[in-house]
């Protein structure tokens, strides 16, 4: 990922430990005020980031708070046991892994059109103005945007249900029909992300070399060919990087969207992995139950996320030449 | 470059024409609807005829959201913790990043893994929720602006940035005898001025619409960030599971929920308002920074 300049400790005549360690003593005390800038961001890292990461443990304890840590009783892999045997434990999976699906089928390829479509626009000023409505989903809250919703798909008195009624049918309560949550967190999602999401496509667009395009208008090509031809194969790097990074995150999903637009009624389809630990976790205070579900949860998404990268790897490599 | 005239030419035209115009449509119609119907009569906005220009013009949606119920506490709520949070965000940020951005730094390369590993690893909601706890921030603003005072992807962007300045500039400042501080806030800062304000914007915006910290944390509901009223208002009240929450809602808040959608809307629209303003001064800084997040990250 990074390549770093290695750190270099000029280490003249002394290879000793304790000469090493005397040196980096020294070139500490040599760089102590950026030393000293760097320590407020170390001491967030050390408490924010790691303490947590240590908490991980308790996830193979029955953690009392009383006890803490160092006290709660070790049951090893007994919490994650428990959830493999939950009775929820299958529909968790299949409701978090078929949204990711639903999100792979129907919003991934979207901006892709999108950023090729906004390619093919002459004007800079229109292209500009499309461009600024595009992101504007994106900053909008997301309890704005299920609110919105809310208001739209309301059986009294909503748009949509107003238009259904026009139209001799029957109101529809989508916010409480299980049939409906996947396509809402979908068309939702589809909404938000657009614009954002295709900036990527649209950067690696801009690095085409124009001459591509003119030589290629000189030797008879068509726009849609150019499009084909030019403007797609630009881009199929970052779509195969893009879209194994998602299979990577089949198994991840935020709860924050999905807290807000589920309904008890709705649990059936809505009810994933993320938001099974928030409640388990924080509503029913089981502390270690849920930690253990969601230190499952990120090993499968680490392994994912590893075979994902490793095939990227590969690929690129060979999409490069 | 020559013009292609052809059909398939003129057909494609077609196609991303009507595509961008669905899409300026789909985007702003919801915005709009939002604006005008907050602006409209209630009589108009139970019989649902509102699309994007008001209907029976009236301001006494935003009067009342601003007299009454829990708006008014929760729209300074949400700008002090935006406030007080983005500070927080670029003091820690732009020190460690500017530490990290100078090659001579001793232990830099173990500084950077240390900053690095949380990319991929964290502790999660539990042990987060009981560290906030332990550390007794619950109930407390700083539990909305603590646990995320530094985001990786921004301090990477901001250390890129610090990179780029070049080192002879500072090599001429210590050969006058100033220190790493002086360099900062003499050269460094005054340099940046474009870079603060972006990554600025981006917590910022990020504060303004958080609002899942908030449920965690917050036990007094007087405490609320706008988002979580406009959750309560919209969301929650739609729906019964949070039946046990809602008792704690005081009387104005309760008619609020009942009725008038008028109010909803113009709770709604003055939530959106002010990243709305903001973005589009942001906007050009996006590509770079979305790059270096999601390539270099």
């Amino acid at each position: 990922m990074f390549r770093l300049p290695q750190l270099t400790i000029k280490n003249k005549s002394n290879t000793s430990l304790k000469g090493r360690f005397k040196n980096l003593m020294a070139q500490i005390y040599k760089t102590r005020y950026l030393q000293l800038l760097a320590l407020p961001g170390l001491i967030y890292f050390a408490v924010f980031q790691y303490v947590p990461m240590y908490g991980v443990l308790m996830a193979f304890q029955n953690y009392k708070i009383r006890d803490g840590i160092w006290g709660s009783k070790w049951v090893w892999f007994d919490q994650f046991l428990k959830f493999f045997k939950h009775p929820y434990f299958w529909r968790l999976i299949r409701n978090t892994v078929l949204i990711n699906v639903y999100q792979l089928i129907f919003v991934f390829p979207i901006p892709i059109i999108f950023a090729l479509l906004l390619n093919e626009i002459r004007n800079r000023h229109y292209k500009r103005i499309v461009q600024t409505v595009s992101y504007l989903p994106h900053f909008i809250s997301m309890p704005a945007i299920i609110g919105m919703m809310v208001m739209m798909l309301s059986p009294n008195g909503g748009m949509v249900n107003n238009i259904i009624k026009a139209l001799g049918g029957e109101p529809i309560y989508f916010l409480t029909e299980p049939g409906w949550f996947r396509p809402l967190y979908i068309l939702s999602d589809i909404w938000t992300s657009t614009g954002w999401s295709a900036i990527i496509y649209i950067a690696a667009l801009s690095g085409v070399n124009q001459e591509l395009y003119e030589s290629a208008t000189i030797d008879g090509a068509k726009r849609w060919q150019r499009m084909i031809h030019i403007s797609v194969p630009a881009i199929s790097p970052t779509i195969i990087i893009m879209l194994l990074l998602s299979i990577g995150k089949l198994l991840s999903l935020g709860a924050e969207k999905v807290l807000l637009l589920q309904t008890p009624l709705t649990y059936e389809t809505s009810e994933v992995i993320s938001t099974f630990v928030y409640q388990r976790g924080l509503v029913y205070s089981e502390y270690s139950f849920s930690t253990a579900v969601s230190v499952f949860n990120s090993v499968i998404n680490i392994i994912l996320l590893y075979i994902a990268n490793s095939v990227t790897r590969r690929i690129t490599e060979t999409s490069l030449w | 470059m020559v013009e292609d005239r052809s059909l398939s030419s003129k057909i494609l035209d077609i196609i991303v024409h009507t595509t961008m115009i669905f899409m300026l449509v789909a985007t702003l119609y919801p915005v709009l609807n939002v604006l005008a119907s907050s602006l409209s009569s209630s009589a108009a906005n139970d019989a649902g005829i509102v699309s994007i220009y008001p209907i029976g013009l009236t301001f006494d949606n935003y009067r009342m959201v601003f007299e009454a119920g829990k708006v008014p506490k929760a729209f300074t709520n949400s700008v002090i913790y935006t406030v007080v949070g983005t500070a927080v965000n670029l003091l820690l940020t732009s020190s460690f990043a500017y530490a990290l951005s100078r090659k001579h730094l001793a232990l830099r390369k173990l500084y950077m893994t240390i900053a690095i590993i949380p990319m991929y690893f964290s502790g999660g909601l539990i042990p987060t929720f009981l560290l906030v706890k332990n550390l007794g921030l619950y109930d407390s603003m700083w539990a909305l602006i603590l646990p995320g005072a530094i985001s990786i992807t921004n301090f990477i962007i901001m250390r890129t940035f610090f990179q780029g300045i070049p080192a002879e500039l500072e090599e001429s400042a210590s050969l006058d005898g100033a220190n790493d501080f002086v360099i900062l806030f003499k050269i460094i800062i005054p340099l940046s001025k474009a870079v603060f304000f972006t990554i600025g914007l981006y917590y910022a915006v990020g504060h303004w619409n958080s609002w899942f910290s908030a449920m965690v944390y917050f036990k007094d509901s007087s405490k609320y960030p706008l988002q979580m009223i406009l959750r309560e208002m919209i969301i929650a009240a739609n729906s019964m599971k949070d039946a046990a929450t809602s008792e704690d809602f005081n009387t104005a808040a309760d008619i609020i929920n009942l009725n008038v959608k008028g109010l909803k809307y113009a709770t709604l629209f003055i939530s959106m308002f002010p990243m709305l303003m903001i973005y589009p001064f942001i906007q050009k800084h996006f590509m770079k920074g979305v790059m270096m997040g999601s390539l270099k990250g």
